[in-house]
């Protein structure tokens, strides 16, 4: 990108003050520091899955949890949560052209773009709906969060022959969690992008001269995208 | 009352026409990479998995392997989100190692210290 960020400026100039060292915008920076404290929260909750995951006496296998796929009752492995999460990522592209499109000045292209990501992350939020209601009230029983087998399907210890095993209750727990929170962060960034998307539309950026904000909103979303893709290895994959 | 002697950084960001092609192909690149390694990873997920491998001979050090590939594939595309799609790594080195040492350093620190922990928590229950 071009501007003041790749210009060559004497340290000594650009520390002396009077200006940003960093030739950032307060509420960009402001918002890349927010970011990292909210990195940590979700960097606490997967080492927390770590501990859990070492200190239970068994741990389910995850194509054996996550299996199950809408309006069909085949055995599809991941393949919800492959689908999920390339929703989030294209969402994040169309976050990306929008920002790009802003660099422009190009209205149009902006709402575009940014009316995408919007549909997007509601799309994430129906699929994440629709994965926790077929955890707690589905078809192959109870994701139970606590040691019980009364409803017969505690599905989390894996299958054998045809019947379900018991799991640790702590898998379930942490798997609402960290989702739970993911998915919260998720829909503020939808409410996020609606609300910038409304100013877009209604030239309040245009008026600024720039879209500075689109940018701002950007980064929330794809740092939303980027913790999607730690949950996936370390909950789905591994 | 307007001030003159604050420069507007929120303009910088503005580029050409022509810029915004280039630009516009480097984000479909990282796109493309992002799509193929998420399918490479659900494919393997899904066909070699723990389930599937441990019917097989060797299929603990084939895990070994295909677990340290996820963890390296997951870096990867976190680094190809951060760095193109956030524009960290158009930012002043400055503010690119400010955002992302102290947080390194504090996380691995983090692993390190809990993976020991909890393994010494489950050697006290299970042994």
């Amino acid at each position: 990108m071009a501007g003041e960020a790749t210009k060559a400026i004497d340290p000594k100039e650009l520390w002396a003050g009077g200006r940003s060292p960093f030739s950032l915008s307060y509420g960009k920076m402001m918002m890349w520091f927010f970011l990292i404290s909210d990195a940590l929260t979700f960097g606490g909750f997967l080492i927390m899955l770590g501990w859990f995951r070492y200190t239970s006496p068994s741990w389910p296998v995850s194509d054996q949890v996550f299996f199950h796929f809408p309006f069909t009752h085949a055995h599809v492995p991941l393949g919800y949560v492959a689908l999920m999460t390339f929703i989030l990522i294209i969402s994040s592209v169309t976050m990306v052209l929008a920002v790009e499109a802003g660099h422009r000045m190009d209205k149009k292209k902006v709402i575009f773009w940014m009316a995408m990501t919007v549909i997007g992350g509601f799309v994430f939020l129906g699929s994440q709906a629709w994965e926790w209601q077929s955890f707690i009230v589905g078809p192959d029983g109870v994701f139970g969060t606590y040691d019980d087998t009364r409803f017969g399907a505690n599905f989390l210890g894996g299958w054998k022959d045809g019947l379900p095993i018991p799991g640790p209750p702590q898998y379930a727990q942490i798997f609402y969690c960290v989702t739970g929170f993911h998915g919260f962060h998720v829909f503020s960034g939808v409410i996020i992008n609606l609300v910038i998307l409304i100013n877009v539309i209604k030239g309040t950026y245009e008026k600024r001269g720039h879209y500075e904000m689109v940018e701002k909103g950007g980064l929330y979303w794809h740092f939303v995208d980027l913790v999607w893709v730690f949950v996936f290895t370390f909950f789905y994959l591994l | 009352m307007e001030r003159d002697d604050i420069i507007e950084y929120s303009l910088d960001g503005h580029h050409s026409e022509e810029a915004g092609v280039k630009i516009r192909k480097k984000i479909y690149f990282v796109t493309i990479l992002l799509s193929v390694i998420t399918a490479v990873e659900v494919l393997v997920g899904a066909f070699l998995s723990k389930s599937v491998l441990a019917d097989w001979e060797n299929g603990d050090a084939i895990w070994e392997v295909i677990k340290y590939s996820y963890i390296i594939l997951t870096l990867l595309k976190a680094g190809y989100i951060v760095l193109v799609f956030m524009h960290l790594g158009d930012e002043r080195k400055s503010f690119k190692y400010t955002i992302l040492v102290p947080y390194i350093i504090l996380i691995a620190y983090a692993i390190f210290i809990f993976i020991t922990e909890s393994k010494a928590v489950a050697d006290l229950n299970f042994t």
